[in-house]
């Protein structure tokens, strides 16, 4: 079976900051989402990341930096050479690839309790 | 416990923030409520609304003369017999006025010649269905609620908040519980009355539309809550869902549009066209009933005569790119960007889980059988029986949003709230249970879960299947849920809001299952391959209900209204 390598930038939470690399079975077509995906369900369950429709390109929660650049996990086509994924790094960190995206007026924290 | 839980207090608490969610919030609002609308997502982006790209049929009769009874005769036929007519009229005869005032809202319906275009899809006797081009008909929904919703006084958003169970006290809804995302806590919420507007269960199967949020929550919160569910054994398969190749960025179900604006040649394996073999008229004229169509391709499929990725042939391949880019203009870059060129090969397509008919029951209040608790949008079950006419969810979405807010705000009583009444649930989200070691894991048995449904609960049913998954769902209930464990804890723990996911799948996942056994016929979306026929003594309506730790099923009369189509003026 083919595969493709994934750095990945995690950190945030309780842990500690590190890159961790993983083999992803490779399909020819497949996004870096589809990697992610795998990933969480198959090699680490801890990995966290954001999306929601996954195929239509619509929620537009999936963004990140694929090799240094913005860009959605959806739509980012992956190759048998692999990628560096990393979280956005002009918003505050929560946890591996998930940053504070959150509207202002849509926080828990912005009700003032 | 470690902290005490953040309390939230509201008049209207509206659970989900997709079409149904945010009209709710809105209705709520402008009956003078208080409103607390919550998605597990973000607002208005996490669910079906913002990724539909077709059509919403209303009669609005701005193409060809049209009324709403016209509208509901072609509901009634599509529901074979077991739509909630009360619910369905109601969906037809408040449709007009829903999409006008999203027209006024600035919503951009496609216009011809100085008028809301309407184009035929199938199951409609005339042009009835508007949309927004190319393809962006959900966006544009989403987008101008969720700009009204931020214009509307009174209207407190929050995102990342999942709810993980309502509080009923002293036979009413009290409140909910949450899990709060981003904060990795628990969150306690007092409300005079509740909408559940968290969508379908289309995820639970292997083969779907769905974004990663459409996993039956809505059923499996109300059936915790005490509830009844109706209708809960049909589910309707989008006949052409894409299969091949991989298309990233794009709605799996956007071949629709392509068909009934340009024909299409659906052909199986061996590039023969077999629509007429299973008794619906097709050839590119596209009004085949989506569960014929779904029918005839899985039955190809098993007689050997699937396109090789194991669905059937759509081909485009008659017509030129000029008259393609006319059409389509931009989304024929983006399917160059797939690679995909429709003047030189066909692509492929099969069946995949799109919608649920069941859900909720209501009344045409859009109240449940619990006091204070409403529903609206997917979450409801009935108003399309046992097959839905394209073009109907968002209509459904909208005019039932409007409703259950409006007539929740109404009802809203005094908050009463009592945290002890919250300890089990936030329990539930503070104590997960420990590591007993070879803890299956959520992708494991998630993954098992959407191939059962997909093998035994789905399309081609049997009998034996359905009894077969029964069982297991409910061995994975007693065993494997209680082991499966979180890897971590904290902010964006996503383990720990999987564990409520798994918990509402299977839950939902059991009422189908368990409705799709004692249905002993076939009938619009639900098939017995061992009972093919459709029985006129079954046309009624089932209803299911948690009482005891145990689910109970009742046979209800179908809910008929007469009414008479009205006679439409000559062409003008
Ligand atoms: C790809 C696709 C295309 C479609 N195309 C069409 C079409 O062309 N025409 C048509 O009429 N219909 C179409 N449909 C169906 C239609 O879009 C849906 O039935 C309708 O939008 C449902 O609206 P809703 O508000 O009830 O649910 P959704 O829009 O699904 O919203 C539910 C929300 O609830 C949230 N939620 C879920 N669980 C929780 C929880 N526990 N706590 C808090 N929030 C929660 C979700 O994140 C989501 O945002 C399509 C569906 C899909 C999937
Ligand atoms: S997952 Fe929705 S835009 Fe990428």
């Amino acid at each position: 079976m083919k595969t493709a390598p994934i750095s990945i930038q995690r950190g945030g939470g309780d842990t500690p900051d590190r890159t961790e690399s993983f083999e992803v079975p490779y399909s020819e077509g497949m996004s870096v989402l589809d990697a992610l995906i795998w990933i969480r369900n198959n090699a680490d369950p801890s990995l966290a990341f954001r999306y929601s429709c996954i195929n239509a390109n619509a929620c537009k929660e999936c963004v990140l930096k694929v090799d240094g650049k913005t860009d959605y996990a959806c739509t980012a086509r992956l190759d048998e050479q692999g990628v560096t994924i990393g979280p956005l790094t002009n918003k505050t960190l929560i946890r591996d690839l998930v940053v504070d995206t959150l509207p202002p007026k849509e926080r828990l924290d912005s009700l003032g309790r | 416990m470690t902290e005490e839980p953040i309390h939230l207090e509201t008049d209207v608490l509206v659970v989900g923030a997709g079409g149904a969610g945010m009209y709710a919030a809105i209705a709520a609002a402008r009956n003078g409520a208080n409103v607390l609308l919550l998605d597990k997502s973000l607002i208005g982006r996490g669910g079906a609304t913002i990724m539909a790209q077709m059509t919403v049929a209303v009669a609005v009769g701005e193409q060809t003369p049209d009324h709403w009874t016209h509208h509901l005769a072609d509901t009634l036929n599509a529901g074979r017999g077991l739509c909630d007519e009360e619910l369905a009229a109601i969906l037809c005869r408040e449709g007009p006025e829903r999409i006008r005032e999203m027209d006024e809202w600035r919503v951009g319906w496609t216009r011809e010649d100085g008028h809301m275009k309407q184009v035929m899809a199938p199951g409609h006797e005339i042009p009835r269905c508007v949309f927004v081009d190319f393809l962006n008909t959900g966006p544009a929904v989403a987008k101008t609620l969720r700009t009204r919703v931020a214009r509307t006084d009174g209207i407190t958003k929050i995102s990342n908040l999942s709810v993980t169970d309502l509080v009923v006290e002293d036979g009413r809804v009290r409140g909910a519980v949450a899990l709060d995302l981003n904060g990795g806590r628990a969150v306690t919420i007092a409300a005079g009355a509740v909408v559940l507007a968290a969508g379908g269960l289309t995820r639970l199967y292997q083969r779907n539309s769905a974004s990663v949020n459409m996993g039956g929550e809505s059923y499996a919160l109300a059936l915790r809550a005490g509830a009844d569910l109706i209708d809960m054994e049909f589910v309707q398969f989008f006949p052409i869902g894409h299969l091949a190749p991989r298309l990233v960025g794009m709605d799996p179900i956007m071949w629709d549009p392509f068909r009934y604006k340009l024909g299409g040649r659906l052909l199986n394996g061996n590039q023969e066209e077999f629509i007429e073999k299973y008794g619906a008229s097709d050839s590119g004229t596209y009004t085949a009933p989506r569960d014929v169509t779904s029918y005839a391709i899985f039955k190809e499929v098993e007689a050997g005569r699937a396109s090789p990725n194991g669905g059937a042939y759509l081909s485009f391949t008659h017509l030129d790119e000029a008259t393609l880019r006319e059409a389509f203009g931009p989304v024929i870059n983006r399917l160059a960007c797939n690679g995909i060129d429709l003047t030189k090969r066909p692509i492929e397509v099969a069946p995949i889980a799109h919608y649920h008919m069941g859900g909720i029951r209501v009344t045409p209040e859009m109240a449940t059988t619990v006091p204070g608790l409403y529903a609206s949008g997917e979450a409801v079950g009935g108003a399309n029986g046992a097959n839905r006419l394209s073009g109907n969810a968002i209509t459904e979405a909208l005019v039932f949003g409007e409703r259950a807010g409006h007539f929740a705000a109404q009802a809203a009583t005094n908050k009463v709230w009592n945290s002890s009444w919250a300890d089990d649930a936030v329990g539930d989200i503070e104590t997960m249970a420990p590591d007993s070691g070879n803890a299956p894991t959520f992708g494991e048995l998630f993954g098992e879960l959407q191939n059962l449904m997909w093998q035994k609960v789905g399309l081609l049913r049997t009998g034996e299947k359905l009894e077969q998954a029964l069982s297991r769902i409910r061995e994975m209930q007693a065993q494997d849920l209680p082991r499966m464990r979180p890897q971590n804890k904290g902010p964006f723990a996503l383990g720990v809001q999987e564990w409520f996911d798994l918990r509402a799948a299977l839950a939902t996942a059991e009422t189908i299952a368990l409705t799709a056994l004692n249905r002993t016929e076939s009938r619009g979306a639900h098939q017995r391959e061992d009972l093919p026929d459709t029985e006129e003594s079954q046309t009624h309506n089932q209803c299911v209900r948690l009482s005891g730790g145990t689910l109970t099923l009742e046979s209800v009369p179908v809910r008929r209204t007469e009414f008479e189509k009205v006679a439409l003026g000559a062409t003008e």
